[in-house]
């Protein structure tokens, strides 16, 4: 085809080199985030070329390669790059969400002292994340996996002087490397157990061209995705690695929206996606993804219920909707999953840049006041749809497309997950039940969160009250966009079911080549009538709406009625305001006594008993020259008594002996 | 010249090291300029070295250099015997690399007896190219102990507080390990000699061929083994080398980290393991064993250091593990990795000793509580001690990656699956270990008043670190530079070892690692 997908990674890595080298000098806002943005938006036009020729081509899958990375006996790896349908969503959503993101930053990050800094790791982020989607083989997209966890390492560590976003950034990473764990030994299992069989490789139409060489349920190929499951939980925040990311809300917000929503965060979805063929031959795996997340989305809702930190709260909504993601995975229906994905992508990143638009507001406002109260506590908030208009109705469709209302993005693609978890040959209703509950807890607390952000009466310190601005045109245009794709994106998925006017899913036929292979070897289908489906879904509008009118009841009828509730029942809001103390408890199970034996193996081990069998062995040596110089005492006398003894010895030796 | 360029590039140092006993021994910059030349000079010869196509072609010996030494007839013989191969080639480049690294980094922290320390740096070098370029085995042990004598007094005159301790250390522990492989050199020679087989001199590809029985290569394998091992450092035999990098100045450290270690992992893969490939079979588990338990034990220790060069330190037992278990994995991508992971902790461990040395120039401190924050007044600094330690954790991309890659892989696809797993936790505690350093020295706040008027990297200092960042990014993206010239040493070198097994014996594999086979 085109032969430049190696440019959509490029654009964003030169702008990355340039601000960072250079930014410094530069010092121009106007140009550092002019470049990034400008970057960003070329990468997403070479990724539009690509995309429409893809759809232009009868041929599904390009591959392109730009040298050897390493080549070592039959281990052979390129730097090479896949275009299939697949791949194709994955740059749209990752350059035109970024580039959004970009422009939004320009903005939000304005008189930021390490304005170059944040636009060089955001493109370098970038560049990382297309390398992950883009990787034909598993060692690039690991490549770009790391790289990810890198940049998003530096973003969360971006306010480094603060200790809490350095311990963070710290945790983001070394949680996300337990995750790399489990991927470079599901990669390492993979490419001896297909060497074995004869097939010595990486790449990914390989690897699904001759998955069938594996003995589809066997013990090999469960040991293998779950290894790989086990990077995914890492990476996209499932239990039970899911604690790095609401810490990482330390990071600036525009980082929350791009790499912990709309992107990084989904990166183990999508490697299911890749690997689809693989996951589909190992059911219990499959069934594991669905239960773990079922059980994150619940468990990460429960959470949501109590936060007061605007961002936090979305935090843990994203936990929830990735663990939709993977129930979506486990059952089978990877279309939906990856389009789950897409949608949360644009509401999603919607909220987090609509937070961050209310905590600039609040910011400034503050700052004018000279006041020092916490800009992200919502309890300070409250009444701000006067003051932000375009704000607060981008949130409030955004929060209308989570909560899965009618014809709103979100609404297409939960609805499929719940059907699929319903209907599906690897479904349940366990998951179904659970998925069902958590999307009424989903619309709950963001509905809360909107009352308590935009509606009601304004709890903003007096002083302050009146200086919140609305946000200028780079953050509001990124959030009308934004705001107008969650409310769009979802109906280039419509279900066979309503399909009144004929459109089809378009959405399932374009992924459609890339999970045929799947389920050449295992058929994994949804099964049930429309009646049951439109039943459903009515279903899940009414849970939806029950949400919302529990919020609407307690947050703007009843003011009163959340300080009750907790009164009532202390010891459950403790526990859940506290996130179930799972932080606590991984803290005494794993890191204090991973410090006490570090402890103990240095000054007990090491020093005392293995230097202590050194030093011994050199005092002993010590010890007997110390006692045998007495024997060189210079006195001839003792020398010929010794030798008067000696002969003596000697001669009786061979006389008696 | 090309027919001696060995000889000239081993002993230029030497040489320079003659003329530097004529420069006053009040003139500082002279001295330190003058080595800094000649160690320059040398690099630049061995240049051609990394530039010739012949070691893609061929995994033989090149550069061959033979001439007649001692020769007893009948009772002993030993040869001027030098030669390299594309394994020997890169730790060559290496140490030819480092030397100026080296050298520069003396600039503001020598000042006493300057005279001495160039003398004996350059002393060094000799010692070190002369042990990689020698075939005869009497003369590596020459150059072996010879690197032994510059390294003890650097420790014990330039060294910190308990610089004695450690150098008397450092020499007795590898004395010991030393006089083990001497005594089992000769009873190869000798063992050669009455059975006739055909010798010549001390000439290892001769060795090569030796039918030993394999009682005689389970001890002999014992005796070099546990001299190496003392070297590398394995577990538990690694003690000395916190003390002794502790103690040593900034460059004594870097030499040592990034080719004096080398010499064991070297060791290994030139002589324990081919001279005695029967016996090597056995010992792979217990060694493997070893390596792993390195890994694990050096990152859980080096976590807990409050000092940053201990913690260095550490770090290098666990990197030195995943080299040893590459290389005990007997096959080309674990030998690859096992011997660019040399090539890749020479470069990121020289850079952290090198980066450790930077802030004890300003600071004349090296714990850890004493600082915080730096990144605030040492941008630059900060840039350059995150991609080292990126590299060090083994990001992909960097170098350290291809090397612990590929060194689990060779495992994997060897006997060694379940040690490999066991190796690749360590991929997460190396996280934990160096960035909760990074965290704690470079970010938060700056709560020491001492850390206030911090000067960031002057231009000397930067020089110092720009080749070693470029081969962080080099060997990370492009590494088939330096495998396409290793791979074919690499392959000749395993077969020589499987056609020359005098019986096969099966690697002893744990029971549960059948588990996986049987699927």
């Amino acid at each position: 085809m085109y032969n430049n997908l190696w440019l959509i990674p490029f654009f964003p890595l030169v702008g990355s080199i340039i601000n960072g080298l250079l930014g410094k000098k530069i010092k121009n806002e106007k140009v550092i985030g002019g470049l990034g943005t400008l970057m960003m938006f070329f990468s997403f036009l070479v990724a539009c070329q690509n995309f429409f020729g893809l759809r232009a081509s009868e041929q599904k899958v390009f591959q392109e390669s730009i040298g050897s990375w390493m080549s070592v006996g039959n281990l052979q790896i390129d730097w090479g790059f896949l275009l299939d349908p697949l791949s194709a969503v994955m740059i749209l959503v990752v350059t035109g969400v970024g580039t959004l993101i970009h422009l939004y930053s320009i903005g939000y990050m304005h008189g930021e002292e390490g304005f170059y800094r944040f636009f060089s790791y955001l493109n370098l982020f970038a560049c990382a994340m297309l390398f992950l989607v883009l990787g034909n083989n598993a060692l690039v997209m690991f490549i770009g996996w790391e790289g990810v966890g890198l940049c998003s390492y530096l973003l969360i560590g971006y306010y480094f002087e603060k200790k809490s976003a350095g311990d963070a950034a710290k945790k983001a990473f070394v949680v996300n490397r337990i995750g790399d764990f489990g991927f470079l030994c599901g990669l390492l299992t993979l490419f001896w157990a297909l060497g074995s069989k004869g097939v010595w490789t990486m790449n990914f139409i390989e690897i699904g061209e001759n998955a069938h060489l594996l003995e589809s349920g066997g013990v090999l190929i469960t040991v293998v995705t779950l290894c790989f499951f086990l990077g995914a939980c890492g990476k996209s925040a499932q239990l039970p690695l899911y604690t790095w990311l609401p810490d990482a809300m330390e990071g600036p917000t525009p980082v929350s929206a791009l790499i912990h929503a709309a992107t990084m965060v989904t990166a183990g979805v999508y490697m299911i996606g890749r690997m689809n063929v693989l996951f589909a031959m190992a059911p219990t795996t499959m069934m594991t993804i669905a239960f773990v997340g079922a059980a994150t989305a619940i468990f990460a809702a429960s959470i949501g219920f109590a936060q007061n930190d605007i961002k936090r709260v979305l935090a843990y909504s994203t936990v929830s909707q990735l663990g939709f993601m993977f129930m979506a995975m486990g059952v089978g229906a990877f279309t939906a999953g990856i389009f789950h994905l897409m949608t949360h992508a644009f509401f999603k990143a919607c909220l987090f840049l609509g937070s961050g638009s209310v905590i600039h507001g609040m910011h400034h406002a503050y700052h004018h006041a000279h006041l020092d109260d916490d800009p992200q506590d919502m309890r300070n908030m409250g009444g701000l749809r006067k003051f932000m208009p375009i704000t607060h109705w981008t949130y409030f469709i955004s929060c209308l497309a989570i909560a899965g209302m009618p014809f709103f993005s979100g609404f297409f693609s939960k609805d499929e997950i719940l059907w699929w978890t319903f209907a599906s040959t690897r479904g349940s209703y366990v998951v179904y039940g659970i998925g069902a509950i958590a999307a009424c807890m989903t619309a709950f607390y963001m509905f809360r969160s909107l009352f308590m952000t935009f509606y009601g009466e304004q709890k903003t310190d007096a002083r302050a009250k009146d200086h919140i601005p609305e946000s200028g045109l780079t953050i509001t245009i990124p959030l009308m966009v934004l705001a107008g794709l969650a409310t769009v994106g979802g109906l280039i998925g419509i279900p066979h079911a309503i399909d009144i006017f004929h459109v089809g899913n378009l959405f399932h036929d374009w992924l459609a080549p890339v999970f045929s292979q799947a389920q050449q070897l295992n058929v994994i289908e949804a099964h049930g009538s429309a009646s049951v489906e439109i039943a459903l879904m009515i279903l899940s509008v009414l849970i939806g709406l029950a949400g919302i009118a529990g919020a609407f009841m307690m947050y703007m009828k009843n003011p009163e009625a959340p300080g009750k509730f907790t009164a009532k029942f202390p010891g459950l809001h403790k526990i859940v305001f506290n996130k179930w103390y799972v932080d606590e408890l991984y803290d005494f199970l794993f890191v204090n006594p991973c410090k006490r034996i570090g402890t103990f193996l240095w000054r007990g081990f090491d020093v005392k008993v293995v230097d202590g069998v050194v030093n011994g062995v050199g005092w002993v040596a010590k010890g007997i020259g110390a006692g045998l110089k007495y024997t060189q005492s210079g006195y001839l006398h003792n020398y010929a008594v010794a030798m008067v003894v000696g002969v003596v010895v000697i001669v009786g030796y061979y006389v008696f002996g | 010249m090309a027919d001696h360029l060995l000889s000239i590039m081993t002993f230029f140092p030497l040489l320079g090291m003659l003329f530097i006993l004529f420069i006053p021994r009040d003139n500082d910059g002279l001295l330190k300029g003058f080595t800094l030349v000649v160690t320059l000079i040398t690099f630049v010869i061995s240049l051609p070295l990394a530039f010739n196509d012949v070691f893609t072609t061929s995994g033989g010996m090149h550069y061959k250099e033979f001439s007649e030494w001692i020769n007893i007839d009948g009772f002993f013989q030993m040869n001027y015997n030098l030669g390299i191969d594309g394994i020997s080639l890169w730790l060559v480049m290496l140490t030819t690399f480092i030397m100026p690294i080296a050298v520069l980094s003396t600039w503001k922290a020598v000042d006493k007896n300057t005279k001495g320390f160039m003398a004996l740096l350059l002393l060094l070098e000799t010692g070190m190219l002369g042990a990689f370029v020698s075939l005869d085995l009497f003369l590596f042990y020459i150059f072996w102990e010879l690197m032994l004598i510059p390294m003890y007094f650097l420790i014990g005159i330039w060294g910190g507080k308990n610089r004695i301790y450690a150098a008397v250390k450092f020499f007795i522990y590898t004395a010991v390990g030393s006089l083990l492989m001497l005594v089992a050199i000769i009873f190869v020679y000798y063992y050669a000699l009455q059975s006739g087989a055909p010798i010549n001199g001390f000439g290892i590809q001769e060795f090569y061929m030796l039918d030993l029985p394999y009682n005689a290569q389970y001890w002999l394998f014992l005796a070099f083994g546990f001299s190496f091992a003392i070297k590398v450092p394995m577990f538990p035999l690694h003690t000395w080398l916190p003390d002794a990098h502790t103690e040593a100045p900034t460059a004594g450290s870097v030499i040592l980290a990034a080719v004096l270690l080398k010499m064991g992992t070297y060791g290994y893969v030139r002589f324990a393991m081919p001279l005695f490939p029967d016996a090597v079979q056995t010992f792979i588990p217990l060694l493997a064993t070893l390596s792993v338990v390195g890994i694990i034990y050096g990152s859980l220790v080096a976590m807990m250091q409050e000092d940053v060069k201990k913690l260095v330190a550490y770090s290098s037992v666990a990197h030195l593990g995943f080299v040893m278990l590459g290389i005990f994995a007997m096959n080309l991508q674990g030998m690859a990795g096992g011997i660019i992971q040399m090539i890749n902790h020479g470069v990121s461990t020289g850079a952290l000793f090198l980066i450790v040395g930077f802030i004890y120039e300003r600071r004349h401190t090296r714990m850890i509580s004493e600082f915080g924050g730096l990144a605030h007044k040492m941008p630059i600094f900060a840039t350059i001690f995150l991609i080292i330690t990126f590299s060090s954790i083994g990001l992909p991309g960097t170098n350290g990656f291809v090397g612990e890659f590929l060194a689990l892989v060779g495992a994997f696809e060897s006997g060694l699956r379940w040690y490999a797993v066991v190796a690749t936790t360590g991929v997460i505690f190396a996280a934990v270990y160096m960035l909760w350093m990074y965290q704690r020295v470079m970010m938060g706040k700056i709560t020491n008043p001492a850390n206030e008027n911090l000067s960031d990297l002057s231009v000397r200092e930067i020089v110092v670190m720009m080749p070693l960042v470029l081969f962080v990014f080099w060997i990370g993206i492009a590494p088939n530079t330096f495998f396409e010239k290793m791979n074919p040493a690499v392959e000749q070198l395993l077969n020589q070892m499987n056609n020359n097994k005098v019986a096969v014996v099966e690697i002893q594999q744990p029971v549960v690692a059948n588990l996986l086979e049987t699927k």
